[in-house]
């Protein structure tokens, strides 16, 4: 509704710069992903160290169905373009285009949310939980953690959007859809690692 | 309630050192009593148990709930003045920092209350003997959580110092300007941001499998204990330099100060400072020299070890050279800082000891080692925060702490300190076990650790005597000069002390290294301001950081007896814990949907004078 006040010539073509704060938001936030990046790195050293540790669990190889696990991929990596389109509506400060790619990153990502609760539901059935051994441990907390950040980061967008119906595109907002949008491509990044890590080489080994 | 919810940078200081300053004394009572059962053979005055709760807590504490809090007190009091910001990057979350250490530690402490008693598996909490198989009882599950909390502050502090140092630095201060404390804080909490998240994930390993099962570190279930060892190391050895190197900035910024020279070599010092902290993250293995990681892997983390001490030597000369030729003056903020060099080049040595593969093999888990790192981390860290206290008190508190009995505090601890860690290398050479309870007569180790726990007692005796300071210094008037020593070089020198909420009235244009002593030299009263006198726009206070880590606290009391409490239903510790998050979720998505727009200073409004206390 404030689109209109906020239209081209009140906001530099970058408002996610524009103030002091929105720049200290976005380098803190690059660097709150270099910590992320170590988290993410801890959990993947574990469960590298782990992973033959199945016991009387299923083995990796006879667990995964690649092709469930290749289309959650597939919707989290388009996710990752729709939140690019977002970011190119906020630099051409077109607000509903915005919202509306922010929707369509939000619904993906429940998507994905949704296949993964079904994968993990289908492995309890298969012989495979929490408990069952060390590798089922390592694997629910690696992939449990990047669910985690998928579901949060749900939750931010979704604040945001309502933030930028009742407020608009203003300095002030710009820098929250900025930093949600650097987050969200982390959790793409991170899944492609997981995809690889655990598994394909979980088929593969 | 004003510091309940107070953001301003330098309230938080004087809160993180009323709480750092409080687990110091809960941990150094928890060394005397330490020290008071070791003092003779076969003594039972506390049980072995109680033994093992107290060093787990006593490391513990000094090293999360005293020694970091009271650096953090420092960096907050200091780094914005130094670089001329009128706050941190980010206020907010500065308070929140605070308040999730604040109760992180208080759940820790909490631990000692309950009737299952405090961790009792070691600082270092090694798996598997910190897992539910052997640490039964709730010990550890404090350790766990309180842990956690507490570092979820660290963390954001870093990040939020990181930040303000590189965003907000004023007009002129380049990088290669900036004070030695900025500079050291700046390696600090970059370190801060690479190892803590490594903690984070073993601790809620170690929180998973000790609540609900999980396999990381029970061999029986596939699990590896060796692994916990590489992730706390590799956390852990990072956390060494996190804790030493704002001390260096201390004490480079002192000696300076007080030798009226400026830091010799200084760009060495801060290529230094930075090839430090890279070094501090290749050598987490001597740890586990005996653990059993074969011949390669030993000699290239005892090389990178060794190569530690290559820059820490360039440190030790140009202090030295500082010093070489200076008008010195030996206030006591000075005296700890030149007591500080060699005693920090004794743990240097012996940590090269250590740092030999084939010997550590007979140092390990000795009393040599104890000494070791009582050298580093008492006789350097906890010197140079003694240094940095006097030396920046009247700028914190408007007040100069009475020197004479600053001087006679210095040489009972130092001689205390002395007395209590020189004679441990031998007891460790002669082959007395770390962590043991008590020891046997005719071992030849009486008389060292009666002089040993004769030291600690000395430097109780200093600790109290610091804290008299205080009390006294703190009933005179307000009255310290804005540069009480009269040789200040740095910006924060040149406004009141203690400063008022902007910090600046007018940002200061920086001329050159040493801004304000570049200045005096040039024969200026003060510094050039870089803008006009204008409104200057605050944060806003708020309680929701305190109600955030209310909330984590609260979940991790619920976690922890989540299979305890049944008294309404099953899993009620759950419920608890998932209110918590609850409470924690809710202040966020508040925070998140007010915006805060803070408020002005108007150019009338600018004279009053700010931080009291």
């Amino acid at each position: 509704m404030s689109t209109h006040s906020h239209a081209d010539g009140h906001l530099p073509h970058e408002p996610e710069k524009a103030t002091l704060e929105g720049r200290n938001k976005v380098l803190g936030f690059w660097l709150f992903l270099g910590g992320e990046t170590v988290l993410f790195g801890t959990l993947f050293s574990a469960f590298l160290a782990l992973r033959h540790q199945v016991l009387d669990g299923p083995q990796p190889s006879e667990l995964f169905k690649l092709s469930l696990v290749a289309a959650a991929t597939a919707i989290l990596l388009t996710s990752s373009l729709t939140s690019v389109f977002a970011i190119q509506a906020l630099h051409n400060h077109n607000v509903k285009a915005l919202i509306n790619w922010l929707i369509v990153t939000v619904v993906l990502g429940l998507g994905f949310l949704g296949l993964e609760i079904y994968e993990f539901y289908h492995y309890v059935h298969e012989g495979h939980g929490f408990t069952t051994s060390a590798f089922s441990s390592s694997f629910y907390t690696l992939v449990g953690f990047h669910g985690a950040h998928v579901a949060f980061g749900i939750f931010w967008i979704s604040s945001i959007i309502g933030q930028l119906m009742k407020k608009g595109l203003t300095v002030v907002t710009a820098p929250k859809v900025y930093v949600a949008g650097m987050y969200w491509h982390f959790i793409d990044v991170v899944w492609v690692f997981i995809f690889t890590v655990v598994y394909l080489m979980g088929k593969v080994v | 309630m004003d510091w309940l919810t107070t953001v301003d940078h330098k309230k938080i200081g004087i809160l993180y050192l009323i709480a750092g300053g409080f687990f110091f004394l809960v941990g150094g009572l928890e060394a005397l009593l330490i020290r008071i059962q070791l003092w003779k053979p076969l003594n039972d005055f506390v049980s072995a148990d109680t033994y093992n709760e107290l060093i787990t807590m006593h490391g513990t504490t000094m090293i999360f709930l005293a020694a970091m809090p009271m650096l953090f007190a420092l960096m907050n009091a200091v780094v914005p003045l130094q670089i001329g910001a009128r706050d941190v990057a980010f206020p907010f979350v500065n308070a929140l920092g605070f308040w999730t250490f604040f109760f992180g530690a208080v759940l820790l402490n909490v631990s000692w209350f309950t009737s299952t008693g405090a961790p009792a598996a070691g600082w270092t909490a090694y798996a598997p003997l910190s897992g539910p198989a052997f640490s039964t009882g709730h010990g550890m599950d404090y350790y766990v959580l309180g842990l956690q909390i507490a570092g979820i502050g660290t963390l954001i502090g870093g990040i939020n110092f990181l930040v303000t140092i590189i965003n907000m630095r004023a007009p002129g201060m380049t990088f290669m300007r900036m004070p030695m404390f900025t500079w050291a804080s700046f390696i600090t909490s970059a370190l801060i941001l690479f190892a803590f998240p490594a903690l984070a994930v073993g601790l809620a390993a170690l929180m998973f499998d000790r609540i609900f099962d999980a396999n990381f570190f029970d061999p029986n279930n596939g699990g590896n204990a060796v692994l916990w060892e590489h992730i706390f190391w590799i956390f852990g050895h990072p956390e060494v330099y996190i804790l030493i190197l704002p001390a260096f900035g201390v004490i480079s910024e002192v000696i300076s100060t007080f030798s009226r020279k400026r830091l010799f070599g200084y760009s060495s010092m801060v290529f230094a400072t930075i090839l430090i902290g890279f070094l501090g993250f290749m050598v987490w293995a001597h740890h586990m020299f005996t653990t059993g990681l074969g011949p390669v892997a030993n000699a290239l983390f005892s090389i990178a070890t060794m190569l530690i001490a290559v820059p820490t030597g360039i440190k030790i000369f140009n202090w030295i050279f500082t010093m070489w030729g200076g008008s010195i003056k030996f206030t006591s903020a000075n005296l700890y800082a030149v007591g500080f060099i060699p005693t920090f080049v004794m743990g240097g040595v012996t940590g090269v000891m250590l740092a030999a593969a084939p010997a550590d093999f007979q140092y390990h888990d000795t009393y040599f080692v104890v000494a070791h790192f009582h050298y580093v981390i008492v006789g350097g860290l906890i010197l140079g925060i003694f240094s940095g206290l006097h030396y920046w008190w009247p700028k914190m508190f408007g007040r100069i702490l009475n020197e004479t009995l600053g001087k006679w505090t210095f040489w009972i601890f130092y001689i205390g300190f002395h007395l209590t860690f020189f004679i441990q290398h031998f007891l460790g050479l002669l082959g007395m076990p770390r962590r043991i309870w008590t020891y046997l007569d005719g071992l030849g180790f009486n008389e060292m650790n009666l002089i040993s726990t004769i030291g600690a007692i000395m430097m109780g005796i200093g600790t109290i005597m610091f804290i008299l300071n205080v009390v006294i210094t703190n009933a005179k008037p307000q009255n310290a000069a804005d540069d009480p020593w009269e040789d200040g070089r740095t910006l924060e020198w040149t406004i009141p002390s203690p400063p008022p909420e902007y910090n600046f009235k007018q940002t200061p244009l920086v001329r050159g290294y040493d801004a304000y002593w570049k200045e005096k030299m040039d024969g200026h009263k003060g510094m050039t301001p870089a803008e006009p006198i204008g409104s200057i726009h605050m944060p806003s206070p708020s309680i929701l950081p305190f109600t955030m880590s209310l909330g984590l606290f609260i979940t991790g009391f619920g976690l922890m007896y989540s299979r305890d409490w049944t008294f309404i239903t099953e899993h009620i510790g759950f419920y608890v814990a998932g209110l918590g998050l609850l409470i924690t979720f809710g202040s966020m998505f508040l925070r998140s949907v007010y915006d805060d727009h803070g408020f002005h200073i108007e150019p009338e409004e600018l004279e009053d004078k700010g931080v009291k206390a």
